[in-house]
């Protein structure tokens, strides 16, 4: 614009009747010099701008988080008094994670560490609700920690912007500027799970729960620590122990616990261990897609995995992984069609799996990661 | 998931004074920029008089929608709960029903006994579905 109208100001010049030529001169020089020296000042302007307004739909999904997390309390739990203040003091509760300047032992101390707060949030929501039976306590937690969550990006962002403003730094605030559409991906995306928690149904994330409810649906169930299930299923011949978090409440259990058990149970006979969890995909791939590979297939805080490879690690235990592969959004909001459809598939990959990869008499274990909320056994 | 939905909020509405000025200042130099362009229009100055058209057009259009980007904001959020279906079959009959979501619903759960055999029903899913408006990528 600038160029166009340095060489209109030079054509009206030329022009007889150019008397007005001082007017696009004025407005020439005054863009010149008004993007020449607050040029970086705009773009900041800009940038706080475009923050501003993300961080007006984190306030509103972190109220209606909080609003959602105390209606609920109210209608399941049936408290005697307000639950509001007891809300408010869980959404802001933290966890600090141990010191690893040592890094020995430091798996046992987080687990730990991820055992007490456990143990802190049921007291908690067994306060707020005391009408609440065990799965509803499970699926309220997972209320309260999907708006503590969305409380917490919140403040982050906000603490960002003011930070930007008050420093005026444009640094300060791209940081923040341009990871701002993936944390509002994620946003979203919890802000989508408050219903499905508070509701009790079946998330993206349960997939994997989901593949083992069905193999072992019929059979006989025993529970195995922590908060898992365990049935033996025979699949073409094979004993297969088929391993999930108990639902239906929301709940993930500690699978690296369940692993050690069955494999300690059976002297470490185990010729191979299939583990299906939900995975994310890239921009691209279709939802509910399935893909086989080896390895511990298990996120969260890494002690899960870590016990798992302990175990297989001891007896040499060959473990195989299938994924159901789904987007961020996916993952904590309610269960897609698609991924539901690729459930199937997976139950017919493991099949596979059993069949080339061990023989007959030889046992198996199975196990579906994931949250399991809305799914029974 | 997420409508935007009409509804005015005092924190949402606040629009930089700023911003404002430097919108207005644009919509005033390009509204110059026209009437100069008629007062400049005659034998000779076509072009002169296009160049200022020009430039008065886009500044009000780029003013324009400026504007109406920033008025967005106004517009407040509100989280609609997608429509999930439950799956009921019959183990004996395999006779199915697909019906809304109910809250204590949960997959493998025994609800009412079938309509055709009495036998006892099983909830087998409980999804949603996506409508995709994105093209299928290369």
């Amino acid at each position: 614009m600038i160029a166009v109208m340095a060489s209109l100001q030079n054509q009206i010049a030329q022009e007889p009747l150019g008397e007005y030529s001082w007017i696009l001169t004025v407005i020439f020089y005054a863009f010149f010099f008004i993007f020449m020296f607050y040029g970086q000042r705009i773009q900041m302007y800009v940038m706080i701008r475009e923050v501003e307004g993300s961080l007006y739909k984190l306030k509103y999904m972190k109220d209606e988080g909080r609003k959602i997390a105390i209606e609920t309390i109210k209608e399941i739990g049936k408290p005697q008094t307000d639950p509001t203040g007891r809300v408010d003091r869980f959404l802001e509760y933290f966890t600090i994670s141990p010191q690893s300047l040592d890094p020995a032992g430091v798996v046992w101390k987080l687990e730990h560490i991820l055992d007490v707060r456990d143990v802190r949030f049921k007291d908690e929501v067994k306060l707020m609700a005391p009408s609440a039976d065990e799965t509803q306590i499970n699926n309220l937690e997972n209320t309260l920690e999907v708006a503590s969550t969305l409380n917490f990006i919140y403040k982050v962002i906000r603490h960002f912007y003011l930070l930007g403003k008050k420093t005026l730094s444009l640094y300060v605030i791209m940081q923040i500027q341009m990871i701002l559409p993936l944390i509002m991906r994620e946003a979203e995306a919890y802000a989508s799970a408050l219903k499905a928690f508070s509701y009790g149904q079946p998330i993206g994330d349960g997939a994997g729960a989901l593949v083992a409810a069905k193999i072992m649906h019929g059979y006989e169930i025993r529970k195995v620590p922590k908060d898992n299930v365990v049935a033996s299923v025979p699949i073409e011949g094979r004993t297969v122990y088929v391993i999930k978090a108990e639902g239906p409440g929301g709940n993930v259990g500690k699978p690296g616990d369940a692993v050690k058990t069955i494999v300690d149970e059976n002297e470490g006979k185990i010729s191979t261990i299939i583990m299906i969890d939900a995975a994310m995909k890239l921009e691209g791939e279709e939802v509910g897609e399935v893909a086989e590979g080896i390895g511990a297939a298990i996120g969260g805080p890494g002690v899960d995995q870590f016990k798992i490879e302990e175990s297989i690690l001891k007896y040499h235990i060959p473990i195989n992984a299938v994924i159901i592969k789904e987007d961020i959004g996916d993952n904590v909001s309610p269960m897609r069609k698609e991924i539901f459809d690729g459930v199937d598939k997976a139950i017919e990959r493991i099949k596979q799996v059993i069949l080339e990869r061990t023989k007959e008499g030889d046992k198996v274990i199975i196990v579906g990661v994931g949250n399991s909320i809305g799914i029974g056994q | 998931m997420w409508v935007m939905s009409r509804a005015s909020s005092n924190a949402a509405t606040r629009i930089s004074s700023f911003v404002l000025m430097i919108i207005f200042l644009v919509l005033a130099l390009s509204l110059t920029a026209l009437i100069l362009a008629t007062t400049v229009f005659g034998p000779g100055k076509e072009v002169v008089a296009g160049y200022l058209l020009l430039i008065g057009f886009l500044g009000v259009a780029l003013s324009t929608y400026v504007l109406f980007q920033t008025r967005r904001r106004i517009l407040r959020l509100r989280i609609v709960a997608p429509s999930i279906t439950t799956t009921i079959e019959c183990k004996k009959c395999s006779f199915k029903s697909v019906r809304e979501f109910q809250r204590g619903d949960y997959i493998f759960k025994e609800v009412e006994p079938c309509q055709k055999c009495s036998d006892k029903m099983l909830i087998t899913a409980i999804s949603r579905e996506v409508k995709e408006k994105e093209r299928v990528p290369p």
